[in-house]
């Protein structure tokens, strides 16, 4: 039975779009070995190399929609498609909605794929995680702790 | 003609923003424009006052796909002004992350976004379900282009390890031999992919083209040769400026390239292709007349056979520089700071991509000029429009827009390079 996957998406030094790595090094606190934790920028190809492997994936990644900053949305991708923006399409956009549903159609989506979305506030170059975001890091770390552990 | 507009939002599988309107009256095109609305991104006005050092890996920001062509052809421009000239292993090793880049970027187009259109579908993930097989492939192609990158750029997008002069550390041969196995995979994916893409449905259609590209008298051009075309043009990279020049048109925030006194010109894989046939390797050659294409290609929707010779070359370029690998003494050779100027042109995936920098005697730079592929290929774009427009205006305005958006795909163009998203705009009248 292989580890369960945690991948923390997005950029450090882009205010908010860290926030997914930020979940990531506080699961290695909270984790150690128990799962393979990887930080990652966000490019489908490298994604889709990682899930295909896993048998249980969360994913986690900030989000812009019209929620309040520090919206946690969970996401189980065997209830249906994410919903692809059309700029997710091309060779530069090509993110993380196109890697989960291009596994899902050459059959290599794992059997479970959390995806966490965290409701960003600003993507300031430089700019530290905003208090809402940084907030809600450390409750979906200890959702996903909680998910993996079965205490949930 | 029944008065009619036909509008489409976005037009997907194309990079950065812009649109594309169509103007028909009494049963004719009256006007093609690519409209690009992409805000400027000032690039050339924070290169000043920054030192010939930063210029490759700021240039590099310009393209998470085509990073390399930012910084081959700014480290060459600047090494011209400091009186380097790389030659031996770290030239070859310039060729090699250059094959590494064409690969992915050429991999990622054909499969991604352009064979969906030839295959009726409205993308790479619904292609998947009904050609798994072919997709695992090609993104397997595809990361072998990346993990050219990475071994030899430090990373796969905007690589960290090029610098005027070769680089900051060369591989050794035990970090590049394990891409070997890989790439003999790739080059056998490659010629069956050329084969796939050549039995897609083409449209019919010839377009008297110029077509420019480098040419070198020994290798299938990437960093080096002479600006040449179809129609005459012979020129050294230095009489680009003389040669070429730009020009603002209201609709776009990109400049319009044109040769002068002679007008718009077609730069690319289709360019290169043509131009540079009798420099493919023999594998490449062969593929490509088993795919129906001769020594020269007129019809831009093969494109996409063209893009995956290109790849295959690409590929067995790269097996050849690995196998002769033996790591330089040095990973870089220095020059002489001094005040000058000077200019350089490399193949980017998507054609020429040109730079002119001047530096000062403390080297920083106080002048930088960068054409992009894309933004040269305009004019020709809105060509092709206006030409087949007129020839599908019996098409349902579906189908017309399809069309419409397959043409401008066969550009893959890039047009957050050239200053980003398409829409589509038919006003039948």
């Amino acid at each position: 039975m292989s580890r369960p996957l945690v991948i923390g998406i997005g950029n450090i030094e882009r205010g908010d779009d860290g926030v997914g790595r930020q979940v990531a090094r506080l699961l290695k606190h909270m984790l150690g070995e128990k799962a393979e934790i990887l930080e990652q920028d966000g490019e489908a190809g490298a994604i889709l190399a990682h899930i295909e492997k896993a048998q249980t994936a969360y994913l986690v990644d900030a989000c812009m929609s019209s929620a309040p900053p520090g919206t946690v949305h969970r996401i189980d991708a065997a209830e249906g498609e994410l919903p692809l923006s059309s700029s997710d399409l091309s060779t530069h956009g090509f993110g993380l909605a196109s890697a989960i549903e291009l596994a899902r159609s050459l059959g290599q989506l794992p059997a479970k794929t959390i995806v966490f979305a965290i409701e960003a506030d600003s993507f300031e170059p430089g700019a530290p995680l905003s208090k809402d975001v940084s907030d809600a890091a450390v409750i979906v770390a200890d959702r996903i702790r909680s998910e993996l552990e079965g205490t949930g | 003609m029944a008065r009619k507009t036909i509008k489409v939002d976005y037009l997907a599988r194309v990079e950065g923003e812009g649109a594309f309107k169509v103007v028909v009256r009494d049963g004719a095109v009256k006007q093609a424009e690519l409209r690009i609305f992409e805000p400027p991104r000032f690039y050339e006005a924070f290169l000043r006052g920054r030192s010939f050092m930063e210029v490759p890996d700021i240039t590099a920001r310009i393209c998470g796909i085509c990073p390399i062509a930012y910084m081959m052809g700014s480290t060459h421009a600047i090494e011209k002004v400091l009186g380097i000239k790389l030659d031996g292993q770290l030239r070859e090793l310039r060729r090699l992350i250059y094959c590494g880049e064409w690969i992915e970027s050429h991999v990622l187009h054909a499969f991604m976004l352009h064979a969906p259109d030839f295959l009726g579908y409205d993308s790479a993930i619904a292609m998947a379900r009904d050609h798994g097989d072919l997709v695992k492939k090609a993104l397997d192609f595809k990361k072998t282009g990346n993990e050219i990158m990475t071994t030899v750029g430090g990373r796969e997008i905007h690589p960290i390890n090029v610098r005027v002069g070769g680089f900051y550390r060369v591989p050794s041969r035990r970090e590049l031999a394990p891409l070997l196995d890989k790439l003999k995979a790739a080059r056998d994916f490659a010629v069956e992919a050329v084969r796939v893409v050549s039995k897609f449905d083409f449209p019919d259609c010839e377009r008297d083209y110029e077509f420019v590209a480098l040419r070198h008298p020994n290798e299938y051009p990437l960093n080096e040769g002479r600006l040449v075309s179809n129609k005459g043009l012979d020129i050294p990279i230095e009489d680009y400026d003389e040669t070429f020049e730009e020009t603002h048109v209201e609709h776009s925030t990109a400049l319009h390239s044109h040769i002068r006194g002679r007008g718009a010109y077609f730069t690319g894989p289709m360019a290169r292709y043509s131009l540079n046939f009798d420099k493919l390797t023999p594998t490449a050659q062969q593929a490509a007349r088993e795919a129906g294409l001769g020594p020269t290609c007129n019809n831009p929707f093969r494109s996409i056979v063209i893009r995956l010779v290109e790849a295959l070359y690409a590929a067995e370029e790269a097996i050849r520089i690995i196998e002769a690998y033996e790591p330089p003494d040095r990973p870089f050779v220095e020059g002489s700071v001094r005040a000058g100027s000077g200019c350089h042109a490399t193949e980017a995936p998507r054609g020429i991509c040109y730079h002119r920098y001047t530096l000062d005697d403390t080297g920083t730079v106080t002048f930088a000029r960068i054409a992009a592929p894309t933004s040269q290929n305009q004019p020709t774009i809105e060509n092709d429009l206006t030409s087949f427009v007129g020839g599908w205006l019996d098409l349902p305005d579906k189908e017309l827009q399809h069309r419409c958006e397959q043409a401008i795909r066969n550009y893959d163009p890039c047009i957050s390079c050239s200053t980003h998203f398409l829409k589509l705009d038919v006003d039948r009248g």
